[in-house]
């Protein structure tokens, strides 16, 4: 039973935290232009400082 | 990625344009058009959305829509301005359905981990502390994820009706009442876990059809060009300035350039040159107009610039006209019911009585209205509409993407379901049938050196002709040849310096045809011959809609010879000289003979018809109008599409009804167990997920369905 009293609050917080991440990236418009993003990882700005 | 630059001096409040760049390809592009406009002063950040090919800028107020659009182009990349996209209004209700759907996910997995130790055997005070916690995350889940039924519950039966979504919220509100009294009183079964995952495989269907709508929309939008939203307007000390179209009033006159189209209706004053009115009419033949005639709003002035005193504008004009015919068009077929709303009609009160006469039965029985209540929530659960609500929307969400991936974009899944139903076919011409923009069809007469020339001259032009030899000659992977002072004439061409030779390329000195086109070299000169061609596969594409059992014919607001030239061409029977209203009529007489009518066409003047027919598509070249009225759009040059998309429809229809067979074969053997109370919580949770994993699993086979 002690066990429980810590596993089960650990489990229901992780869900809270990965429900909340994504609220966040719904709401940051992360979910916008995922082909860009795919893309984006190939430019190449060396001449930025 | 942003590209910001270094802000000076007060603060300014930034506007934002968005731009349509439709040849946006690969990183590199992306990189180009950022790092291009960044350095500019004014303007503030850009950012490429690769996804919708746009393009947003933000930057100070001094910068016009037109001058940031002359920047992408000088930067290699055409650019239309995009309109605030009428069709966008609803997508943040895919928002907030998706929110739901990751609330109600999260609560099926942790009441899901709690249950299954329950069903393990867990009993005394840890059962009671499991459902207690079940409870606990339970009832703030239903609350959040639950509210699209139960308002619109509420509303069905605020009118006295009733819609899928009343016996799932009774379903839903009792399971939780019961499951609450049950762990309040220590009881054995609490079935917040059923109704839960109800929740959440029923919102994933909801979901699955918001994004459907979303995605056809973002990609007509990303279509949508700005047609002339002001004009050029004369002030009274004699000076122009530009005047918004709202703005424009009768009596004020503008000045319409060589290339522009009109904002309002109106008069020439002075001045005489060619108008494009293809999007009004149909008519592709370019209507010569001079001083006193008639001048519409959306046609485009090709060749010289003119006067017009303003005679109608905003509401009064013509194009508000057939605005208007379209409204009452499309009235008629918002009387359509989709199949899971129809089924729903028999299906709901089924439930209903279904679980009703269960409660009835076991209190006549004597079971206590405590057992006789858990019997009738069983019914209520098992019964889960699963393949109303999950697989039809999986079923054209899954074939919708098959044809999206094929340049087929249809707006939702009720145009689907008419799709199918079609069995006759009308098109325009103009745009619909043929391409819609004249293009050159003699190019191998000229020598390479010609090519490099005309094409350096067609580059700097946007005349519709010019337009046309650019992208013929840009298919034959010509490189402009390298001229000097290029100039353009009006209504005669342009001239411009190549090597020391001057060079033209203009208006024939001899022929009257206003699609020929006169390039010379020096003293030499050769006429190229352009033609508004059919598409490339037509006849095979009206072949094939014929063996699916959909005969075609022609219905353009073109006149009888051109009308006839296509109509032989293709071996089709046709209608010319139809007024947008004769088009509408025509739609009303087959109908009222038992026609479903598929509209194909593109104008202005058809889309009061795309709105009254059972269904519609137009190609992606057509007006802003064509493709709102439309239930469909395809992007590419061949006709094909239109067969592919009523035979994707009609696979996806079979695949709707066999979930329907699957889901009543489901229900025949699973409610005889919830009538005699022999559905415990851990029953219900495994009928439940495996009825909606047959289903969507079936619709998933349509993944292949538009090879």
């Amino acid at each position: 039973m002690s066990g429980l009293a810590i596993l089960i609050p650990v489990a229901l917080l992780m869900g809270l935290l990965g429900l909340a991440v994504f609220f966040w990236a719904m709401r940051h418009d992360q979910f916008e232009d995922l082909d860009g993003a795919a893309q984006r990882i190939l430019i190449e700005d060396e001449d930025r400082p | 990625m942003n590209a910001l630059a270094p802000i000076t001096g007060e603060q300014v409040p930034a506007a934002v344009s968005r731009f349509v760049v439709p040849a946006i390809r690969c990183a590199g592009c992306i990189a180009k058009i950022e790092n291009g406009l960044s350095g500019k002063p004014g303007i503030l950040s850009s950012r490429v959305n690769f996804s919708t090919k746009q393009v947003a800028i933000s930057h100070l107020p001094e910068w016009g829509d037109d001058q940031l659009r002359r920047e992408i182009e000088a930067l290699g990349f055409e650019a239309q301005v995009l309109a605030d996209n009428p069709l966008a209004e609803e997508r943040g209700s895919t928002d907030r359905l998706i929110r739901a759907l990751a609330v109600a996910g999260f609560g099926m997995m942790n009441i899901m981990l709690l249950s299954v130790s329950v069903w393990s055997g867990a009993a005394g005070v840890t059962r009671d502390l499991f459902h207690w916690l079940s409870a606990l995350i339970a009832i703030p889940v239903i609350a959040y994820s639950g509210r699209p039924f139960f308002a619109s519950a509420a509303m069905a039966l605020r009118y006295g009706r009733t819609n899928m979504d009343v016996p799932i919220s009774i379903g839903i509100l009792l399971a939780t009442g019961l499951s609450l009294y049950e762990t309040a009183t220590g009881g054995s079964h609490a079935y917040f876990d059923g109704a839960v995952m109800l929740l959440f495989f029923l919102l994933a269907g909801r979901v699955l059809d918001g994004m459907m709508r979303d995605r056809a929309r973002e990609g007509i939008g990303a279509l949508l060009r700005q047609t002339a939203t002001g004009a050029m307007v004369f002030t009274e000390d004699g000076s122009t300035r530009w005047m918004a179209a709202r703005d424009l009033r009768p009596g004020m006159k503008m000045m319409v350039a060589a290339g522009e189209s009109l904002a309002a209706d109106g008069v020439i004053e002075s001045g005489s040159s060619h108008f494009d009115c293809a999007l009004m009419t149909g008519e592709s033949e370019a209507q010569p107009a001079g001083k006193g005639d008639r001048a519409l709003a959306g046609t485009l002035n090709l060749s010289a610039p003119v006067v017009v005193r303003v005679t109608a504008s905003g509401e009064d004009t013509s194009i508000a006209d057939i605005a208007r015919l379209m409204d009452e068009a499309g009235q008629r077929r918002s009387l359509y019911v989709r199949i899971a709303d129809r089924a729903a009609r028999f299906y709901a009160p089924a439930v209903h009585s279904l679980a009703l006469l269960a409660f009835g039965y076991w209190m006549l029985a004597g079971a206590g209205w405590h057992q006789s209540l858990l019997i009738a929530v069983a019914v209520l659960i098992i019964t889960c509409p699963c393949a109303l609500g999950l697989a039809v929307p999986a079923a054209q969400v899954v074939a919708s993407g098959a044809l999206l991936r094929k340049g087929v974009m249809v707006k939702d899944g009720s145009a689907l379901e008419r799709l199918a139903e079609a069995d006759h076919v009308l098109f325009d011409k103009t745009g619909t049938l043929t391409l819609g923009h004249p293009r050159p069809v003699n190019l191998d007469t000229l020598s390479p050196t010609q090519k490099q020339i005309a094409l350096a001259l067609a580059q700097a032009s946007r005349h519709p002709v010019s337009k046309g030899i650019r992208t013929g000659l840009l298919a034959l992977a010509i490189e402009p040849a390298t001229l000097e002072d290029i100039r353009e004439q009006p209504g005669q061409g342009m001239t411009a310096r190549w090597n020391g030779v001057s060079v033209a390329l203009g208006r024939p000195e001899k022929s009257e045809d206003h699609l020929s086109c006169q390039l010379t070299v020096g003293p030499d000169s050769v006429i190229l011959q352009l033609h508004d061609e059919i598409r490339p596969d037509a006849a095979e594409a009206i072949a094939t809609l014929r063996a699916l059992g959909l005969p075609a014919s022609i219905l353009s607001g073109d006149n009888i010879a051109s009308v006839s030239k296509v109509a032989r061409a293709l071996g089709l029977t046709g209608q010319a000289s139809a007024s947008p209203q004769d088009k509408v009529d025509a739609i009303t007489r087959l109908t009222a003979g038992g026609h479903r009518v598929l509209m194909v066409g593109d104008g202005l003047n058809d889309g009061p018809a795309l709105a009254a027919a059972h269904v519609s598509i137009a190609p992606g070249s057509a007006s802003d109008v064509g493709q709102q009225a439309a239930d469909a759009v395809f992007t590419s040059e061949s006709l094909m599409p239109v067969a592919l998309a009523i035979r994707v429809a009609r696979r996806t229809g079979r695949i709707v009804h066999q979930n329907f067979a699957l889901a009543i074969g489901y229900n025949i053997c699973a409610v005889p167990l919830a009538l005699t109370g022999m559905v415990t919580p851990l029953v219900a949770a495994i009928a439940m997920s495996l009825s909606s994993l047959i289903v969507v699993g079936n619709a998933l086979r349509l993944n292949g369905a538009a090879r």
